[in-house]
């Protein structure tokens, strides 16, 4: 819980120095309170001040890193329940778990496949950004060998064993890259938070319920480690779905420390395919930092990602796309011009179209407020009026010469007041966007 | 488990039960009824308290053949689309499905402009072809609508259909007919939770029974928009287990019509390289699609392949144990 100003003011020194810039200690009390100061700018504070002042500034979950670099992933931090009471802020780490007793083609087929699940959507490039190394042979030669080929992904990592030495084989040649070591239970943790202090990596910690793993991360963190990671992973979807909600729910809620962490959980493969993408869906709706599979291919993955990209939009900013003409592939004076509203997704959705028709055409974004096509012309903020003033304007002129644009078979309606207002010929496209290759083959071609 | 008793959320409302379906002794014909709704919890938490009824799945059936439906998805259904009977048969017989929904697309002035009398006599094939309860959906061109479902309320008296859908400007003839003949009611608001409460204050003003009434929020696919229903889902639960008696009706979602419609469930391999199996790709997306939404709270799902609804049917039982 934070603490207010006058509650971090009573454990300042009171001596006014001003050697943290503020003029008094109420002033700096206040800094602190909004966050907008660290307490390491006070050289005066006691040392039993500061502990007390770090645990109650600390976010109630924690953020953790792993990897390095430029895929670093980071996760946890999160301050709400529901995306609507604010946002969901660090998307989970999505991953594909390989074991490590496949022969050498089958490994680099899969290291193949994996580097192969990224994607562009909505303007975004999304992409599966963990990759777990499982140690399934229980040996540590193939295990090592397994991890340096998944190097080459240049992925955060999960180092998946129950053989401490395996893994710290391992991280003798990989520690700098910050994998995350998976992990410690109840009968082998000291071995590995001693290897997770000593390689300042993260730790995964396992444990048969909420209870006994919030009392076995105490343990871990007393023993040195900071960057703790909960797996959650239970008996079923329905155990690892209550535990991922609960522990969200305490460490937001009740303040339980323990369990301030990001978690973790893998889906099952003792089922269909079906059920492990609705799994692994159901951990990334529901609280994840980390969500891992053995399902490699696009067709399982792509959802899996959307969706991730889909909850992590912060709701409270529109989404729109700057309201131009735009230009897809190598366009001329001649090339198809098509209108739609600048509401991102419905921009992205005709723009991925017009790509996939690979006829080069310009998209007139019009200003709707990020509106999308139905629910602009029923508030007016897509009018023949408005269309008309984009295609006199002089980003359209020079650009577009045929006098032909196409608008939405939704305001189809319109066509007569836009050829009035507009002087251009008007041409109805296809409802919806998934229409506009056959559109643009076909009905554009004969114009 | 001390953590979990201390995580438990406290909830004062729940949501109104509604009874879809009427056996012989009920004065309907059907075999088997559903019953919805009902939850004290956030979806799935045995830890708040048991689920009163777990979710179910429609599938969705139509009273013409589709035109524009993927090929991964027509293969999976066969020629039986080209009857309605044989298709709901064919659901219920070969898929399982524990109820069906009749979507009436071919009443569509721009659609086949079918009659009133021919959509009512659909709904008495589809009847008597099937004992599973029933839902009968509109064309959502409201001239028609008003024309075609109140000859379907007659057709299907006493059964109790749920009957959608009545919106804020049209549902005053909807409303009467399923008072009269004993339906229940889907309200639409487009993803608008204050729409939905005025649409459910409207319907009971008129004297329609709020355990009859189920909510549509309308349905956003996967990548196309889900994010708004699923708060807009999810803001409608906390709402009900707050108490609000107004905003507590079940949850219906079109989960097969949006997924299946969508460029990843549509596009050939050529179009959409790297998408991976163009055969299996729309069925995952309507599986996530739908499992997004139960996390959000949602109680019938209307889908269309019935491999994505055997996988939805089997997350369900291991969700709700």
């Amino acid at each position: 819980m934070a603490l207010k100003a006058l509650d971090i003011f009573k454990l300042l020194p009171k001596t006014n120095c001003k050697k943290c810039g503020c003029p008094t200690c109420l002033a700096f009390a206040m800094k602190l309170a909004q966050k907008q100061a660290n307490l390491d700018q006070c050289p005066d504070v006691t040392a039993e001040a500061k502990a007390q002042l770090e645990g109650s500034a600390a976010p109630p979950i924690r953020l953790v890193t792993i990897g390095t670099g430029n895929s670093k992933l980071e996760i946890g931090n999160e301050t709400v329940m529901f995306r609507h009471e604010e946002s969901f802020y660090h998307p989970p780490g999505i991953g594909v778990v390989i074991p490590d007793n496949l022969d050498d083609n089958e490994l680099n087929a899969r290291i193949e496949a994996v580097e192969k699940l990224q994607f562009v959507r909505v303007g975004a490039h999304i992409r599966s950004d963990i990759v777990a190394v499982e140690n399934v042979s229980g040996q540590a030669d193939p295990f090592a060998k397994t991890a340096a080929a998944v190097q080459k992904l240049d992925l955060p990592t999960v180092l998946m064993s129950k053989e401490p030495a395996n893994i710290d084989k391992v991280l003798e040649s990989c520690k700098d890259k910050r994998p995350l070591i998976y992990g410690a239970s109840a009968d082998n943790w000291e071995k590995y938070a001693a290897i997770a202090k000593e390689k300042q990596c993260p730790l995964a910690v396992s444990e048969a319920d909420l209870d006994k793993l919030a009392a076995l991360t105490e343990k871990v963190k007393a023993a040195g480690v900071e960057d703790i990671i909960l797996d959650l992973t239970s008996a079923g979807i329905s155990e690892t779905l209550q535990a991922l909600t609960a522990a969200r729910q305490l460490a937001l809620k009740k303040n339980v420390r323990s369990l301030g962490y990001p978690s973790l959980a893998i889906s099952s493969s003792a089922q269909t395919a079906g059920e492990q993408v609705a799994e692994c869906c159901t951990y990334i709706a529901k609280y994840a930092g980390i969500v891992l599979t053995g399902l490699h291919h696009p067709e399982y993955i792509l959802p899996l990602l959307t969706l991730r990209q889909n909850l992590y939009t912060d709701p409270r900013k529109p989404i729109q796309v700057e309201p131009k003409l735009n230009q897809v592939g190598t366009v001329t004076t001649t090339s198809p011009l098509l209108i739609t509203t600048n509401f991102s997704l419905t921009y992205y959705t005709v723009e991925g179209e017009v790509e996939a028709s690979r006829i080069p055409s310009f998209i007139g974004a019009i200003d709707t407020d990020g509106t999308s096509v139905l629910t602009a012309f029923a508030s007016d903020k897509l009018t023949a009026e408005k269309i008309a003033a984009f295609l006199k304007s002089d980003a359209v002129k020079d650009k577009v010469t045929h006098k032909k644009v196409i608008i939405p078979g939704y305001v189809a309606v319109m066509s007569g007041a836009l050829e009035e207002e507009s002087g251009w010929k008007v041409l109805v496209g296809p409802r919806e966007a998934s229409g506009l290759p056959k559109y643009l083959k076909t009905v554009w071609k004969s114009e | 488990m001390k953590m979990l008793e201390e995580a438990r959320g406290k909830w004062v409302g729940s949501l109104n039960e509604v009874v879809i379906g009427a056996t012989k002794q009920q004065g309907g014909t059907r075999t088997s009824t559903v019953t919805v709704g009902g939850e004290k919890t956030l979806p799935f938490l045995a830890y708040e308290g048991p689920t009163k009824n777990r979710p179910v799945v429609a599938m969705e059936i139509w009273d013409r053949e589709p035109e524009d439906w993927p090929n991964s998805l027509m293969e999976a259904l066969g020629d039986a689309v080209k009857s309605p009977a044989e298709w709901a048969k064919k659901c219920v017989e070969e898929f399982c499905a524990e109820m069906l929904c009749l979507h009436l697309m071919g009443t569509h002035p721009d659609f086949g402009n079918a009659s009133p009398q021919s959509a009512a006599a659909v709904v008495k094939s589809v009847l008597a072809a099937t004992g599973v309860p029933l839902i009968i959906w509109g064309c959502d061109h409201d001239e028609t609508d008003n024309e075609v479902l109140p000859r379907c309320s007659e057709a299907a008296k006493g059964e109790k259909c749920l009957i959608g859908a009545v919106k804020e400007d049209n549902y005053k003839t909807l409303v009467s007919f399923c008072l009269a003949d004993g339906h229940s009611l889907i309200g639409l608001s487009p993803i608008d939770i204050n729409i939905a409460k005025q649409v459910n204050i409207l319907v009971s003003e008129m004297g329609f029974p709020l355990d009859r009434m189920v909510m549509y929020p309308t349905t956003g696919a996967l990548g196309y928009g889900l994010e708004y229903v699923y708060s807009i889902q999810e803001r409608s639960r906390v709402a009900a287990l707050g108490g609000d008696k107004m905003m507590s009706m079940p949850v219906i979602c079109m989960v097969g019509q949006e997924s299946w419609r969508t460029k990843e469930a549509k596009a050939s391999a050529e179009e959409a390289a790297g998408w991976g199996d163009e055969n299996t790709r729309g069925v995952f997306w309507e599986i996530a699609t739908a499992t997004a939404l139960l996390q959000a709270g949602s109680d019938i799902m209307v889908m269309r392949h019935p491999a994505a609804m055997t996988a939805i049917k089997n997350v369900i039982n291991k969700l709700v144990k």
